[in-house]
């Protein structure tokens, strides 16, 4: 009696507890919603502003920025080239080295290597930039001053296009190799042993048969490194010598647009912070374009 | 005797030299391999060689001063900076990553969009992470340059990693388990916590270890939001450094490049061991 008594209100309550529940986990399934909002509002409120007043083509296509100059200049066709040109060259480095080795891994290699390599690819992913931003600094930097001494043509101080490419492309090689091995492991086996069963070699099959197959998974790989190398910034600085300037060659120095807004944030006011925040607008639009051709492609690729 | 499948060194030989392709594309993917990982291994040698000399115990003062570059503040901020970002963090990743999966109905509207917030949010350069927690965290809410400016900065950063690795984790607990626990008269909060959760223990740990391995490494998002002062911090409201960045204002006055070396040390013995950890537990789970 006393417990029939008991069991309604029980009832009541863990109905009103699961509820309440319910209604905290949609909330919080809501924050990355919010997050994206936020992110957007903030950044296009403060920096769209700024690139009316300077004009959006002479912001967007001007090749002279000078914050400190009277009147100022806030063109930064500069470094959007630069973004443009360290990221082909960081695709140019990583691409083929990531692909590669992807097939080595997926194909090539022997278990008992395969439990080595796999997770120094992760550890390579797993290192923070301002690390490889050292090791650029210290060794790769260098290196590349050193060939001025062998040829006029790698004239420059070793802070260069170039540097910042194969500083990126190594970067970029996780990204690259991670998804790509997942694209190649996810083709059936049936297409490689078709090829084997018509005489070709385990080379030429898996070159031939396998690699086509998996090709819309590795291209969305590659897009993703792309994202990964225009959005990289501390490696980039450290490396690439930060002229606010037109590219003036492989071996000269060159500014991001990820490189310009750390580099001016910490003092700049009124119309050139907010130029610097609009600089993360253009960047900001790069990457969502990044992604939504990330997104297609493997949508495509399932 | 051989498996019927076996393929001697000298039937390589014999068909590589009928199709020397062959042995090119051979050759390729072996050098590329070999290239990737010497790549690495001379990237951590390089640096622990050079900086495990200077690993002081001047390095680990509790006070840091122009004389000793003590590393010591930076390693407290960035303990404090990790755990308040995966307290704001984890339970929001979590919390989503069940409704995402243990409630939302198929074909609900609302979890696509979830989804391509999530996916748009990993991909968003660190950099403008940084300018958004300046814009809003320091300005708009007056936080100042601030740990707490910092760690909500990287805790919006690092949520679509632990919603994903969560999601993962816990569509991987087979169905059986939550039939059985409703079956037994367990209601749906019940099972999630009871049942659910505990079978998902490895797989969302493995994510927030991965989660720590970001904010251990991160700089460009807290420049300009926690700020760069190297003292150790009096509350969450005062500016400091974490390690990375104590590591690249270093780098960046290039006058103690060797207090950088042994910085850049300590930060690659984390990340190794998080690595470590990391893949120990998911190992874990493939064991089951």
């Amino acid at each position: 009696m006393k417990q029939n008594s008991e069991t309604p209100f029980a009832v009541k309550r863990n109905a009103v507890v699961e509820t309440l529940f319910r209604i905290l986990f949609f909330v919080a399934a809501l924050a990355s919603i919010l997050a994206v909002a936020l992110i957007c509002i903030f950044l296009f409120a403060n920096g769209v502003p700024a690139m009316a007043e300077i004009g959006v083509f002479d912001f967007l296509l001007g090749t002279k920025w000078a914050p400190k100059n009277v009147p100022p200049s806030f063109g930064i066709f500069p470094m959007i080239l630069g973004s443009i040109y360290v990221t082909a060259g960081a695709i140019i480095v990583g691409v083929p080295v990531g692909i590669l080795t992807a097939v080595f891994m997926a194909k090539f290699c022997p278990k008992w290597l395969y439990r080595f390599l796999k997770p120094a690819v992760d550890l390579l992913a797993g290192i923070p930039s301002v690390v490889y931003g050292f090791f650029g600094l210290v060794v790769l930097v260098p290196m590349v001053r050193g060939l001025s001494d062998i040829s006029l043509i790698f004239d420059g101080n070793g802070n260069s296009i170039f540097t910042a490419s194969l500083l990126l492309g190594i970067m970029i090689l996780p990204t690259i190799i991670g998804i790509s091995e997942s694209a190649i492991r996810a083709v059936p086996d049936s297409y490689y042993e078709g090829a084997l069963a018509l005489g070709a070699s385990h080379e030429r099959s898996v070159f031939f048969a396998v690699l086509p197959a998996a090709k819309s998974g590795i291209l969305a790989g590659v897009v993703l490194g792309i994202g990964r190398a225009i959005g990289e910034t501390m490696a980039v600085i450290m490396v690439a010598g930060n002229q606010a300037r037109m590219p003036a060659g492989l071996f000269k120095g060159v500014r991001t647009l990820t490189a310009n807004i750390v580099m001016e944030m910490g003092y700049a006011a009124d119309l050139h912070r907010e130029a610097l925040i609009a600089t993360a607008v253009v960047l900001f639009v790069f990457i969502l374009l990044i992604n939504a051709l990330f997104s297609v492609l493997k949508r495509r690729s399932q | 005797m051989n498996a019927i499948n076996h393929v001697s060194v000298k039937d390589r030989l014999k068909s590589y030299t009928r199709s020397p392709l062959s042995l090119i594309l051979f050759l390729l993917v072996s050098l590329a391999a070999l290239l990737t990982f010497v790549t690495l291994l001379f990237l951590i040698g390089y640096i622990l060689i050079k900086g495990i000399p200077y690993l002081t115990p001047e390095l680990f003062a509790w006070e840091y001063n122009s004389e000793n570059v003590s590393m010591m503040p930076a390693i407290i901020s960035t303990l404090i900076m990790t755990v308040l970002s995966l307290l704001i963090a984890a339970p929001l990743g979590i919390f989503a990553a069940i409704y995402l999966v243990e409630y939302a109905k198929r074909g609900n509207k609302i979890v696509n969009v979830v989804r391509i917030t999530a996916e748009t949010l990993s991909g968003i350069p660190s950099i403008v992470y940084g300018l958004f927690g300046m814009l809003f965290f320091v300005t708009q809410l007056k936080w100042g340059y601030s740990i707490l400016s910092g760690a909500f900065t990287l805790a919006i950063m690092i949520l679509p990693l632990i919603m994903r690795t969560t999601e993962e984790a816990l569509r991987a607990v087979p169905d059986s388990y939550r039939e059985g626990s409703f079956g037994l008269g367990a209601g749906r909060l019940r099972t999630v916590f009871r049942i659910v959760l505990p079978s998902a223990v490895p797989g969302i740990l493995a994510g927030v270890i991965l989660a720590v391995g970001r904010i251990v490494g991160e700089t460009a998002a807290l420049l300009y939001t926690s700020g760069t002062v190297a003292k150790v911090p009096d509350s969450v409201f005062s500016s400091a450094r974490t390690l990375a960045v104590h590591m690249y204002s270093l780098s960046r006055e290039g006058l103690n490049t060797n207090e950088a070396y042994a910085t850049a040390v300590v930060l690659l013995l984390v990340v190794i061991l998080i690595n470590w950890l990391s893949g120990f537990i998911a190992k874990r789970i493939a064991k089951g």
